[in-house]
């Protein structure tokens, strides 16, 4: 039986392991933590119709029951010789596979990179990572000062569309995350006041925009056009934000008992990969593909494909397309690399 | 807040510091304002810790100043900085020392700038030579005078006779520290801690018993900004950005500021006087300022100086009530004497502000 | 009191704690469908009064929701009430009626 490695047990991975036994393959997981579903597993609820993570990870994990899943171990080297992978794992464990798909998705951005938002230096500033566990603990909503919020203000674009800290790219899923964690606090605190502070609003996909749309209609969410310059604390703990209000052309500063940074997608976490594999990685920290218009999902060495938030932030279902679309192309290639034999 | 966080952000801006052999330039302004916060850097240095700090009289304005008002061109500015070069270089020294902070800042502008662009300073070095048949090297550090104090910040908290802390309650005191917009603002990388939460100053303060106020304008410029406040009608724009920082830090009741640039304290000092004469309102106890200092101030205060021997009296702000707070001594009757003891007499009390 | 020649410039700055948003708040009660407002500027884009005056129906609204009223009752006497804004309006926002709607609250709050 052929057999397929995949490097990294998040979404894109667990999908394209029940995809490839279906078409008969022997499947091997390695997964660097020592619990599958990677970034989505530290979700509570997901955009845009608040379907609880677990329940998708779960869904996903069902479909692994096949394959073989070696949890807590990275690759540390790599070789090719004739149609055989051999990869050597941090314990020393060798694995050996046909293909290679790579699925080693994102890495949050650190927030505390960006000094002026004073994330882990002011208490009641933390990340929509965070407030996920907050939401997740069913403990309510209450500031790291102990205080239920009364005003609570969202950062967008946080180490995205940042050349600062060597992000250019947008992340994509942010704005929608954001707008779906004001309307959750607005659901939870119905006296709070919430706001959104955007560069710009980017709610590109099929329901995002009736979620904005409800976000202003049904929660009463206030949207700001502004990017946070800088937050402060003052003498009771509250968080000062200072934007310009771009649309009404004026700076603008409001007190808050919370900011929560949105922080954003990055690669970076992919340059041990790129190095074991000898595979083209762009200076952002994502994987190159082949050709990003047509094939998203070859790498740029024969016999390893790519799918999922490795190669740029996607969202869920596009994630979900993707490694569908990668088992297709290695299905394909094992195929001929069979006949060939 | 998370000390540890700024700890850590204070690790990733380290700069190396020697501890001695300096080539030293004063500050064209310092001079007027606080003259002896500078003679007061040379006696600790070099009297009380024993340090080699070279002065040389053909010194001149780094030109900076007019740099930064937009009357002098960076060509001729990076010609005359290049002559101070070349008197450290023709002295023998290789570590630089910049009194004023916008001659540090504009220093380091013009070593990054020859770094990135070795035209530009090949340019320079001809021009020099055309001019004053000089040669230079660039220095092979580059410290503000405060880096020095800071590095050395533990020396003088081993001898010192007095600390920043309240005799009277046994509190440390609290201290505002406000450091100067050319400091790190520009190059985050040259200044102890970087630019967001600085450490040059707090280093001191905590090496010397107080405590730190980080209030919400603590970046926030101190309102002199050259261009703002050089013209007239531009002052209340100036005035505007010092009683943001005071109205901010109002509610913490700082006991006094420390601040590490020649404008800064000025500024900080004398409008007070202003806003008090202006609106009625003022910021220290019982009517009084809130004294701000010069980190040499500091310094010397730690180390039992007279307070009139370091210049405490030209303050618009009384410096009596910290003085009292840390026990340091003084004698009312001889605030106003000159050097030869001589009376040089009182000045007018302002209408609003309380002084002694 | 001292004259110097100067004054201390007053902020221009939005103060989110110290500004009421009260009189959005009327208005958003009266007419909901200003919450969908998302300051595209089609309104004023298309505004006739817009093109011979200063009035901009999307920095009003934009104003008023941020407390800031100083100016905006002057500014919308301008208009004309023709309902152009209406008809290129992405959100649906009875703009109109807002514009009825802000005068309103803003009289009363000035009375």
């Amino acid at each position: 039986m052929q057999k397929v490695a995949i490097i990294g047990g998040g979404i894109a991975g667990m999908e394209a392991a029940g995809q490839l036994n279906r078409l008969g393959y022997e499947v091997v997981i390695i997964e660097k933590n020592n619990v599958p579903g990677g970034n989505v597993a530290n979700w509570d609820r997901l955009f845009p119709h608040q379907r609880p993570a677990g329940e998708v990870v779960r869904t996903l994990e069902h479909e692994t029951e096949n394959a073989t899943i070696i949890k807590g171990k990275t690759v540390i080297n790599f070789e090719k010789s004739g149609n055989i992978c051999r990869m050597e794992l941090s314990d020393g464990k060798v694995v050996t596979a046909n293909a290679v798909l790579i699925t080693t998705g994102f890495r949050l951005f650190p927030a505390e990179k960006k000094e002026e938002y004073g994330y882990k230096i002011y208490d009641n500033v933390i990340t929509s990572a965070d407030l996920e566990k907050m939401f997740s603990s069913g403990k309510g909503i209450v500031t790291p000062s102990g205080k239920i919020p009364e005003k609570i203000a969202f950062i967008h674009c946080v180490g995205s569309r940042d050349e600062k800290v060597n992000n250019r790219h947008c992340s994509k899923v942010c704005c929608a995350t954001a707008v779906k964690q004001a309307c959750e606090v607005k659901e939870a605190l119905p006296e709070s006041e919430v706001f959104c502070l955007y560069m710009d609003l980017r709610m590109f996909d099929r329901h995002y925009e009736t979620m904005y749309h409800e976000a202003q209609t049904k929660f009463g969410i206030n949207f700001i056009r502004g990017r946070l310059s800088e937050t402060s604390e003052d003498n009771s703990g509250r968080i000062v934000v200072k934007c310009e209000d771009t649309l009404a052309g004026k700076p603008l500063k409001m007190t808050v008992d919370l900011v929560v940074l949105m922080v954003g997608m990055e690669g970076e976490g992919n340059r041990k990969i790129a190095e074991v594999f000898k595979i083209q990685m762009g200076k952002d920290g994502f994987l190159d593909a082949a050709d990003d218009y047509l094939n998203m999902t070859q790498s740029s060495r024969e016999g390893i494909f790519l799918a999922g938030t490795c190669t740029g932030p996607k969202n869920i279902p596009e994630t979900i397309a993707e490694a569908r679309a990668a088992v297709s192309d290695i299905h394909v290639f094992l195929n001929r690399q069979q006949a060939s034999v | 807040m998370k000390n540890e966080g700024k700890r850590r952000i204070w690790q990733e801006y380290q700069k190396e510091i020697p501890n001695d052999h300096y080539f030293y330039v004063r500050s064209c302004i310092r001079q007027n304002f606080f003259p002896a916060s500078e003679v007061m850097f040379l006696k600790i240095m070099k009297d009380e810790l024993g340090k080699d700090i070279y002065e040389n009289e053909y010194h001149t304005t780094c030109s900076g100043i007019g740099y930064h008002s937009d009357v002098v061109p960076l060509e001729t500015t990076m010609t005359v900085v290049a002559r101070q070069f070349a008197l450290m270089t023709e002295a023998g020294y290789e570590n630089f020392a910049a009194s004023c902070i916008t001659s540090f800042g504009l220093y380091s502008e013009i070593m990054h700038t020859w770094e990135e662009f070795p035209e530009v300073e090949a340019k320079i070095r001809e021009n020099l030579w055309k001019a004053t048949r000089r040669e230079f090297k660039t220095p092979k550090h580059l410290a503000h005078a405060s880096d020095i104090i800071y590095k050395v910040r533990d020396e003088i908290a081993a001898k010192a006779k007095y600390k920043l802390v309240n005799r009277h309650t046994g509190k440390p005191l609290k201290v505002v520290e406000h450091i100067g917009c050319h400091y790190s603002k520009m190059f985050p990388s040259k200044g102890v801690g970087g630019a967001e939460y600085p450490y040059v100053l707090t280093g001191m303060v905590e090496s010397w018993g107080g405590e730190i106020i980080d209030y919400p304008e603590r970046r926030h410029c101190c309102g002199f900004g050259f261009r703002q406040y050089l013209v007239k009608a531009n002052r209340g724009y100036s005035i505007a950005n010092t009683k943001k920082k005071f109205d901010s830090m109002e509610p913490y009741h700082p006991d006094m500021i420390i601040t590490n640039c020649p404008g800064c304290p000025y500024f900080l000092d004398r409008w007070q006087y202003a806003i008090a004469e202006m609106e009625g309102k003022t910021y220290g106890e019982n009517g009084f300022g809130i004294p701000v200092f010069t980190y040499e101030e500091v310094a010397s205060m730690m180390l039992g100086y007279d307070p009139w021997d370091m210049g405490l009296q030209v303050h618009q702000v009384s410096a009596e009530p910290l003085l009292d707070k840390i026990g340091l001594p003084y004698d009312p009757a001889k605030k106003y004497q000159g050097l030869h003891r001589e009376d040089l007499g009182k000045p007018v009390k302002p209408g609003c502000l309380k002084v002694y | 009191m001292t004259d110097f020649g100067y004054t201390i410039n007053k902020s221009h700055r939005i103060d989110l704690d110290a500004n009421s948003t009260l009189l959005a708040e009327k208005v958003r009660l009266s007419e909901p469908s200003f919450k969908a407002c998302i300051g595209c500027g089609s309104c004023t884009g298309t505004c006739t009064a817009g093109r011979f005056t200063q009035l901009n129906l999307r920095k009003m609204q934009l104003l008023l929701s941020r407390g800031e009223t100083a100016y905006i009752k002057k500014e919308l006497e301008k208009c004309m009430l023709c309902g152009k804004c209406m008809l290129v309006c992405p959100r649906g926002v009875n703009t109109r009626n807002v514009i009825l709607e802000m005068l309103r609250v803003l009289s009363n709050h000035n009375d």
